[in-house]
């Protein structure tokens, strides 16, 4: 079973509900913390470290003996990543995708490929809960790569939870696809509904059963409520607002470690997500 | 002309409810939305929109299922896992491209040994020029899981830019994207000054790092506000040393209050009402607008 | 010699844009008879990332030999220098200022880059 646990709006609660429900699993969990360029869980988690690797790109690397500058790398390339004057051609590696055409296109074999760190994959385990994080080094564009190593850790053996970036766009939607239930988080105010109507579009788009959990209930109005119900969207859980567990939150504590309280609450999440995932 | 970054490194730590006060407290501003994936500036602002334009960026794979002879060349050459097999005719398998997972490189619609995938151009999303009551305003929408969001940032603040220009407009405040990576960078290189809206807990702390590392990547001057930070004022403290230390600039802090919701829920700014965050939002503005003037 | 300038304008008494890589446009001036040519620079512009790169692309189709702008990015430095062609750097305002900073050798070259490279 993959959960991924998304939003529309950042700060909405996806790291809160993601790093709660890992702790009342009772049974071993996998985390993916998907949200490279401003990974959170590890923080609330504590893991012990165990690996850590460095990811790469593939970029061109031009051999100039064999260059005669005739120009179709760059003609083929979509990002001016590489490019030609008449001479051998520069390459510019952070506006790189990886997609190797210009070296499938050269006629005289004269590109290769190097690789191009882009950031780390690191795995922290907590007691039952085995933590798989990426870290995008600053200044580099492009998360959706490093996303997908972070995602290649997702192994049979134990549930796991994805905790996706804000956002709607590729990182999101590369964080959201093969995932068998998301939880979009939000909060009861304009700017969480407006955001959670656009993040509910793209699970529409990507096909899989989805549910919302209203983080700070209370905060706000009802219109987000309203529009759920409107919609069909399925209610999982209302974390109200208390200042308690923003509080907690702040000095990196899960609500139910602080708060045994919650704890049912996050361990219904859970179940009702299996639900939806299996089609009930 | 000065151009004010706000961006947050953290999402959803106050940069479009300040973003939204600092329009109305400036005289004659041009707003630019560039949070184009999950924009919410227009939720305070209530622009009329004046002109809509097509947003076109980068292009799709598209195959045409009569022209293809199910060789799979397509399939094993994509790196991006968008190729799938579509059907199974008696002459052997149609393949296509999935829209969502193309990255637009082309690879395919060059190898194809049939020329049987098309390459067109995508529209995917609209950028808007629109009246507020702070003044003009350009904001946009991305389509659903469009990529080269980066690039539709780009068109929002060089619009803002024409419309400072031609309106001898000196201030532009730009409403930017949570994160790091490609539209976060769009924002705010070449700014005047960048403010990071934080907030007093170890996310906000962790991720105010990031974000004030890539503003130095791009050589922008930095000022930090904590926001919400009576929620733990030794926090407050500590971030803002960490900024110091590092070249920012603390511009004060503003209180946590349940007012600020309510001013959202009535489309209005927190300094069009009597909250008590209003003073600490002014205060703030005040220290922004003497570190523009210096620099 | 062939000048390049970046500017919106069409003649000698246009505005010098200060900017390379998303100036709206270029002005071709050569020295030996002082016929000029312009060119729009739409393309870069447009376009996200790499503007630097592809309005380096644009200008060596022109084949100068030395660019005059305000500013220069770091991708766009190492593409003109690929292409062979010198940078000069001024805070001229206009293009005949530009020219004659030049002709008076007022103007060295540049050596690199002088602005981080940014998006718009």
């Amino acid at each position: 079973m993959i959960l991924a646990i998304a939003s529309g709006k950042g700060g909405t609660g996806k790291t809160t509900v993601t790093v709660n429900l890992a702790r009342v699993m009772g049974s071993r969990v996998q985390v993916l913390d998907c949200d490279v360029e401003e990974p959170n869980a590890q923080l609330f988690l504590n893991g012990e470290p165990m690996r850590s690797r460095t990811v790469s790109v593939l970029v061109p690397e031009v051999d100039e003996s064999l260059c005669d500058g005739c120009g179709d790398c760059a003609r083929v390339c979509q990002f001016n990543a590489i490019v030609s004057f008449g001479t051998a051609p520069l390459v510019f590696p952070e506006l790189c995708h990886g997609c190797g055409g210009c070296s499938r296109v050269c006629p005289k074999q004269a590109i290769g490929e190097v690789e191009r760190r882009i950031g780390l994959v690191e795995t922290y385990v907590a007691g039952d809960i085995t933590l798989t994080q990426g870290t995008m080094d600053v200044g580099v564009a492009m998360a959706p790569p490093l996303i997908r190593a972070v995602k290649d850790a997702i192994n049979d053996g134990a549930p796991a939870i994805l905790d996706a970036p804000p956002g709607t766009s590729c990182p999101v939607i590369t964080t959201l696809r093969g995932a068998d239930c998301v939880v979009l988080v939000t909060e009861p105010t304009p700017f969480g509904l407006h955001d959670l109507t656009l993040a509910v579009d793209v699970v529409r788009d990507l096909g899989i059963p989805f549910g919302v959990v209203v983080n700070r209930a209370g905060v706000g109005d009802d219109r987000v409520h309203h529009f759920c119900r409107q919609q069909g969207i399925p209610l999982l859980l209302e974390i109200p607002d208390d200042r308690r567990i923003a509080e907690a939150y702040s000095r990196g504590r899960p609500a139910v470690d602080e708060f045994p309280e919650y704890r049912a609450g996050f361990a219904a999440l859970w179940e009702r997500a299996v639900d939806l995932a299996e089609g009930r | 002309m000065k151009e004010l970054v706000i961006i947050s490194g953290k999402g959803g730590t106050g940069k479009t409810s300040l973003a939204a006060s600092f329009a109305l407290l400036a005289p004659r501003p041009v707003v630019a939305d560039c949070d184009v994936d999950a924009a919410d500036l227009h939720l305070l602002l209530a622009p009329q929109i004046r002109e809509r334009h097509e947003f076109r960026s980068g292009r799709q794979a598209v195959v045409r299922p009569e022209a293809c002879t199910g060789c799979g060349i397509c399939a094993e050459v994509c790196r991006f896992g968008a190729v799938q097999q579509r059907e199974q005719t008696e002459e052997g398998a149609v393949y296509g491209i999935d829209p969502v997972a193309c990255e637009g490189c082309g690879v395919c619609v060059h190898e194809c040994p049939e020329s049987a995938i098309d390459f067109p151009e995508c529209v995917c999303g609209e950028w808007m020029l629109s009246d507020t009551r702070s003044g003009p305003m350009v904001h946009a929408r991305l389509g659903i899981a469009a990529e080269n969001s980066g690039k539709l940032v780009t068109t929002v603040r060089q619009q803002a830019r024409c419309v400072a220009e031609q309106g001898r407009h000196d201030l532009i405040i730009v409403d930017g994207p949570p994160g790091i990576g490609c539209p976060v960078i769009a924002s705010l290189t070449g700014a005047s000054l960048v403010l990071v809206v934080t907030e007093p807990t170890v996310s906000g702390e962790h991720d105010l790092e990031r974000v004030l590392q890539l503003a130095r990547h791009f050589e922008v001057p930095a000022a930090v506000c904590v926001n919400k930070w009576d929620l733990n004022p030794d926090h407050a403290g500590r971030i803002e040393e960490m900024a110091t230390e590092t070249g920012a600039v603390p511009v004060g802090r503003v209180r946590y209050d349940r007012e600020v919701t309510k001013a959202q829920v009535d489309v209005k700014t927190v300094v069009e009402t009597d909250a008590d965050a209003g003073q600490d939002v002014r205060q703030v503005w005040g220290r922004l607008v003497s570190l523009m003037e210096k620099g | 010699m062939r000048i390049v300038f970046t500017t919106a304008g069409n003649d000698l008494e246009a505005a010098l844009d200060p900017r390379f890589g998303r100036a709206p446009g270029f002005l071709l001036y050569d020295t030996e008879g002082g016929a000029t040519q312009t060119l729009s620079n739409a393309e870069a512009t447009a376009s996200g990332h790499g503007a630097g790169i592809q309005a380096a692309q644009t200008v060596a189709g022109l084949k100068p030999d030395v660019l005059i702008t305000g500013h220069c990015g770091p991708n766009a430095f190492r593409a003109l220098q690929a292409a062979g062609i010198q940078i000069c750097q001024t805070d001229a305002r206009t293009v005949r200022e530009a020219l004659d900073a030049f002709t008076s050798g007022r103007l060295t070259p540049a050596t690199e880059a002088d602005k981080a490279g940014h998006w718009t």
